[in-house]
């Protein structure tokens, strides 16, 4: 029964092959089999979910129809759920129970999804890895030893090993695609503003979207349905009309042009991860869509702009955390400014840490032009670049990281390198556009899935939709399984 | 690029006591985390208009009507120190 996607499920949930709750308490029961070695979540929500699933059960008895009814969903613990922790996976908010539901949370309620739990993440979205959240790492299903990707490694990790129905994720510089790739299975990121941001917890507010992980694009394209739409708690939340995504999975690809971004297939690349996607890209053009070359040449500048924005709005956003309104507070606190100043620096971790000096840096006075507007600046060529790309063409398709997942511990140590291996999916972004990435190989070399990224304009999340759902008709790697 | 980078000011701004290990630790890593930025020096963007904000969104503005949000307490519970509806913060001065 785990290894049901979300639409199966509402099938056989339907048809009354099995129950909600029987359906709940077989993704505890593997839970309870694989959590030991996998890691996913940070806490589980066992008491509430089959409160839910008993509720789902009465209305399906009823006849009722909702678009999740019984379906479990794990969430990234950065998602607030009414009167449950929300740790950001940091010891600063290891205690925090939070007082309301997110907008994406109410909504998924409201379509009648079991919530199971919280998922490991890095210490607030700040890593590429999972290996910097303060509880403990999570490991790759298809190879413990390796990591599942960041920072939505835990929603990854679950999807991939059917811990979950489906998951939700954030993105601002990777977070959702990036482990999805890494672990196997379908991560879409919005457009920025499509989904509500109410109730995440901020890291860097220009580029944060929450997104689904899921096990096949149909079911992504269900859960779009469910959390996308103007949300008057979140101003920045945009008001145009939400499409009806499962209408997407019917459409036909055929004359769709998709861009090649040459700078993507330059130095760098895993031959490995190359030849898988140069094989998906055949295989989107034996579907009739139609290859172009189009070019993105402020690529390169793409890792540095996104560190200096991410990081300048993630000093402001973390400097709620002093110690006084939740969370931890520090024993050492003589006065007001001490106890700010140890609450931070014992509730914080290395990265985060990192990121808040950056961000600090580039806003202070006498660097804030040289660094923080020339970033905001390059931001503008990168999101030029995305305009002109997408005169020529519909979709852009390109590798969403250079390499597979690498092995936990590998790249701790040196920072640049672990940013650099977001080179390929900060720019969306940047930019604020819609990407999703769909497995489309195992290396040859170590095992591991890849995954090709699809981008396109804002707001034509239909066109990912439409493409990845063929491509999954076409192909069957987002159906293999980890070796667990 | 030495010199730039007073880690001890920036600690202080960021209101983070950093150890001396850390200080020095982190100090290196941001080094070569901004010379790399540096890099974008090598782009000429007089001309260009910077980005704050990707889609057209201004003001966003509301009807000024009543609703219902949460309680004070539901906000106090998750705060370290609070007493009679208020936080309780170490002394100021």
């Amino acid at each position: 029964m785990h290894r049901k996607t979300i639409l199966q499920a509402k099938e056989d949930l339907k048809q009354k092959k099995y129950s909600a709750v029987e359906l709940t308490e077989a993704v505890y029961q593997r839970i309870d089999d694989v959590e030991s070695k996998v890691q996913a979540y940070i806490h589980l929500t066992k008491k509430q979910a089959l409160e839910q699933a008993r509720e789902a059960d009465r209305r399906l008895s009823a006849a009722e129809e909702a678009p999740l009814l019984g379906i479990p969903i794990a969430l990234k613990d950065l998602i607030c759920m009414q009167e449950t922790r929300t740790t950001c996976a940091s010891q600063i908010l290891d205690q925090f129970i939070s007082p309301y539901d997110a907008t994406v949370v109410k909504r998924l309620k409201g379509a009648g999804a079991v919530i199971v739990g919280k998922t490991n993440m890095d210490e607030f979205a700040m890593g590429s890895s999972t290996e910097s959240a303060w509880h403990h790492p999570s490991m790759n299903p298809w190879n413990l030893e390796r990591v599942p990707g960041g920072s939505s490694g835990g929603s990854a990790a679950a999807v991939a090993a059917n811990e979950c129905i489906g998951a939700l994720g954030s993105d601002t510089g990777g977070s959702i695609r990036q482990p999805a790739n890494f672990s196997g299975v379908t991560g879409l990121k919005p457009t920025y503003g499509r989904v509500s941001r109410f109730g995440l917890i901020a890291f860097a507010s220009s580029l944060d979207q929450i997104g689904p992980m899921t096990k096949t694009v149909a079911d992504s394209a269900l859960l779009m349905n469910v959390i996308s739409g103007k949300d008057p708690l979140d101003s920045t939340s945009a008001d145009v009309e939400r499409p009806d995504f499962m209408k997407s999975l019917e459409r036909s690809v055929s004359g769709l042009k998709m861009g090649i971004p040459k700078e993507y297939f330059t130095s760098g690349i895993d031959p490995e991860v190359e030849r898988s996607v140069q094989e998906a890209i055949k295989t989107l053009e034996s579907l009739g869509m139609e290859k172009v070359e189009v070019s993105l040449p402020h690529l390169e500048y793409a890792v540095a702009t996104y560190y200096v924005i991410a990081c300048a709005e993630a000093s402001t956003n973390l400097s709620r955390y002093d110690g006084v309104k939740y969370g931890y507070r520090s024993e050492k606190n003589d006065n007001l400014l001490d106890m700010y100043m140890n609450t931070r620096e014992e509730g914080f971790g290395e990265e985060v840490k990192r990121r808040i000096m950056l961000g600090t840096f580039v806003l202070s006075s006498g660097y804030y032009d040289a660094y923080y507007l020339k970033g905001q600046k390059v931001r503008t060529l990168i999101k030029q670049d995305f305009e002109n790309a997408f005169q020529e063409s519909d979709v852009i398709v390109a590798p969403n990281a250079p390499i597979t997942a690498f092995k936990l511990k590998e790249r701790v140590n040196d920072p640049l390198k672990m940013y650099l291996s977001d080179i390929y999916t900060i720019s969306a972004n940047l930019a604020g556009i819609p990407g999703m990435s769909v497995p489309c190989g195992i290396s040859k070399s170590d095992g591991m899935p890849i995954g090709v990224q699809l981008m396109s304009k804002h707001f034509d999340e239909e066109s990912l939709i439409a493409v990845g759902h063929r491509f999954q008709q076409a192909t069957d790697h987002h159906l293999r399984q980890p070796p667990l | 690029m030495s010199g730039k980078f007073n880690i001890d000011n920036i600690a202080q701004l960021a209101r983070l006591k950093l150890t001396d290990a850390e200080k020095e630790r982190l100090g290196g890593h941001l080094e070569q985390i901004i010379e790399y930025i540096d890099q974008l020096n090598r782009l000429d963007t007089e001309d260009v208009e910077p980005t704050s904000h990707v889609l057209p969104i201004h003001n966003v503005f509301r009807e000024d009507e009543v609703s219902q949000s949460g309680a004070t307490p539901d906000y106090l519970t998750g705060s370290p120190s609070h007493q009679k509806g208020h936080y309780e913060v170490p002394k100021i001065i």
